[in-house]
């Protein structure tokens, strides 16, 4: 076995041992709070990948760290609570939350950061700023007062009759679909079609996409698109489960911040990787230690920057 | 910790002129009276005097003057709320610029150091709650100065691992952490109340926190930081930054540490960021941890990026510009409203002047006056 083997299995010991000797505890202590908090944690990573995953897709190719990210999130789910409330369709209200935030990206794209392209720290310093007009905008429009969106009829009330967990909210378990289908979507879009292509070759090389007669910057405002209304998408999806008041845009965007740090900024994988570690890691320690919940998520981003500054399917650039 | 003696630790190989000897200094380009003669050059004199009178000009005199007169002048609402709250935030925004503007890094969490240094003083101190330890504050002062250097070192350490836009993500995700545990940790930190009636010890018979003495207070810190970068981005060690900033992996071919160079950064502005929170945590008179929440800690940027970062004194109109805007924005519009105000203000001033209002005021001289500038150079960052 060569040093490096040696190495990661002491890794995996030392990470998985300790879950793992809790995992065991966990089951005979209880097995309908561990499974259920297993169930809350995918459901809540979910999430956090839905908004995570626009994020790190509009980092990977443009090195642009959106901080508005959040506020478009915040956005979409204001969006689509009116839009719900209108009309009553909650389907619509999703692809209004959508086509909301992704205007909005788009504008902000097309509008103001196309003009500094190259340079990060302004891109990141307008949108910090426009974080601060938007959420301010929003808080004008909506109040301070917490907005709850209702789940759609076919989705409310607990399923049944599952063993062991016994019930379980219909809804969450929808955000689970929610999530996996945005994922296999997102590998379908970068994998199988011409436009994913574009992007991946953008993140490897964008200079040569150009220079390959790619209009980079049609690609580039396609991506912030998507980008901005998968947050915008996750803002009504969150709207029934969390509630929006303001402040829910500043969590989100540390919750997508975490995860692509951990995940690997600019992967797709990553995300879902580091929403599904956030994610468990949260509600277990909300489950099993409330006061140190915080804690454990700082805890697992350290270990990652310490041995991983890259994250975990992080490349160098 | 001095400057050569960095040098020495840093750079074994290199060799460089003694700390005394005159050297190059890269970034001064200092208006010098090219008409006057200096006639300390020869005699005698001290050296202090020499060096007053090297750098010392007119304005120097006017902006101390009205330093010293003005308190006297103003209604105490003005010397306290805005010139005392203007200097402490101003000291904060200090750290930031000396760490992004000479050292390229461009860090969130110099608020949260500062509250890291408040919550110090608060916990350890005196407060209203049963949590505070009532510890005599010539303890209190230099262990929170201590904890919260130390935190930013670590946070430093941790951070200099990532480059360029990563550090502004990294340091908010620790920002925001902190600000979370502190909101729900009720052992320590005592959750949403936080800690009331934190206020200045009364030292040599002064109540710290009457509006002169507490200017006063303010102003001192708030000049020691502003000199200490001035004297310490001259120094070798912050000559290396800046060479840092420009290029390390030049540097480091150089035999430059660059990892500890960051990380001594982090932790030369984490002091000054603690001196500022420790103020700022006396003129407020208590620590939530509503104040060390994303809003803040993105409002150090906003008052570090308005003024200016090339010029250490850009934080400090940056922090009086705010704190006007944040006083009198009810007379201009809608108190409530603020954020809408601020957030516009900086981003015209991102769009339109990334150098601030420094840059502004350069461009503006550049425009009509004689060719002077003021500024240190910074390449753009690409």
């Amino acid at each position: 076995m060569t040093r490096a083997q040696r190495n990661r299995w002491l890794l995996w010991l030392l990470v998985g041992g300790p879950i793992a000797v809790f995992s065991i505890w966990a089951l005979f202590d209880n097995t309908r709070l561990y499974l259920v908090t297993l169930l809350n944690g995918l459901t809540l990573a979910s999430l956090y990948f839905i908004v995570a995953s626009g994020f790190t897709l509009v980092f990977g190719l443009m090195r642009n760290v959106n901080l508005a990210h959040g506020s478009l999130y915040l956005l979409g789910g204001y969006v689509g609570f009116v839009i719900a409330e209108k009309t009553g369709w909650w389907v619509l209200a999703l692809a209004g939350g959508f086509l909301a935030a992704a205007i909005a990206g788009l504008l902000i794209q097309v509008l103001i950061l196309r003009h500094m392209q190259g340079q990060d720290l302004r891109q990141t310093m307008v949108t910090i700023g426009l974080s601060i007009v938007i959420a301010d905008v929003l808080l004008w429009i909506f109040t301070g007062q917490v907005h709850q969106m209702e789940a759609p009829e076919w989705l409310q009330g607990p399923i049944r009759d599952i063993p062991v967990i016994r019930a379980y909210s219909a809804y969450r378990l929808s955000l689970l679909a929610f999530g996996i289908v945005i994922g296999v979507f997102l590998w379908w879009l970068l994998n199988r079609t011409k436009v994913g292509a574009m992007i991946r070759a953008g993140v490897d090389d964008r200079a040569m996409l150009s220079a390959a007669g790619v209009n980079v910057n049609l690609v580039f405002a396609v991506t912030f698109m998507l980008g901005a209304g998968l947050a915008g998408f996750g803002g009504v999806i969150g709207a029934v489960e969390l509630s929006m008041v303001p402040g829910e845009d500043t969590r989100l965007l540390l919750a997508s911040l975490i995860v692509v740090i951990v995940g690997g900024m600019g992967s797709v994988v990553g995300a879902a990787i580091g929403a599904v570690i956030l994610g468990l890691a949260e509600t277990y320690g909300l489950a099993y230690a409330p006061t140190y919940s915080v804690v454990f998520t700082f805890v697992i981003l350290i270990l990652v920057l310490a041995f991983r500054p890259r994250g975990i399917m992080g490349r160098s650039t | 910790m001095s400057a050569a003696r960095w040098r020495r630790a840093m750079s074994p190989g290199a060799t460089l002129p003694a700390a005394a000897a005159p050297r190059p200094a890269p970034a001064a380009r200092m208006p010098l009276p090219a008409a006057a003669p200096d006639p300390y050059a020869d005699s005698g004199a001290p050296r202090w005097l020499k060096f007053l009178w090297r750098h010392l000009s007119a304005r120097h005199v006017v902006v101390a003057a009205f330093l010293l007169v003005f308190p006297f002048v103003a209604t105490p609402f003005i010397t306290f709320q805005i010139a005392g709250q203007a200097l402490a935030l101003g000291l904060i925004a200090l750290s930031l610029t000396f760490l992004g503007g000479y050292g390229g890094m461009i860090s969130l969490a110099q608020l949260t150091i500062g509250g890291i240094a408040g919550y110090a003083v608060s916990i350890l101190g005196t407060s209203a709650t049963e949590l505070s330890l009532g510890w005599p504050w010539w303890v209190v002062i230099p262990f929170a100065l201590v904890i919260a250097t130390a935190c930013a070192a670590l946070i430093g350490w941790l951070s200099v691992r990532t480059e360029g836009i990563y550090t502004i993500m990294i340091t908010l995700a620790f920002g925001v952490a902190f600000y979370y545990l502190a909101l729900q940790n009720y052992t320590i930190f005592n959750g949403f109340q936080g800690f009331q009636k934190v206020y200045p010890p009364t030292v040599l018979g002064v109540d710290w926190r009457s509006p002169v003495p507490f200017y006063f207070l303010a102003l001192a810190c708030a000049l020691a930081g502003y000199c200490f970068v001035k004297w310490l981005v001259r120094a070798p060690f912050g000559v290396a930054l800046q060479g840092i900033r420009d290029n390390p992996r030049r540097m480091e071919a150089l035999g430059f540490h660059v990892v500890a160079h960051r990380v001594a950064a982090y932790a030369v502005a984490g002091l000054m960021a603690a001196v500022g929170g420790i103020l700022l945590v006396w003129y407020n008179g208590l620590i939530t941890p509503n104040s060390v929440n994303t809003g803040w800690l993105i409002n150090i940027l906003v008052i570090a990026v308005l003024g200016g970062m090339r010029h250490p004194i850009g934080a400090f109109i940056g922090a009086v510009v705010f704190v006007l805007l944040q006083t009198f924005a009810i007379d201009l519009i809608d108190r409530e409203r603020f954020n809408l105000l601020i957030g516009g203000v900086f981003l015209a001033i991102v769009l339109f002047s990334p150098d601030g209002l420094l840059g502004l005021w350069a461009k503006l001289r550049s425009r009509f006056g004689p060719d002077q500038v003021t500024t240190s150079p910074l390449r753009r960052q690409a």
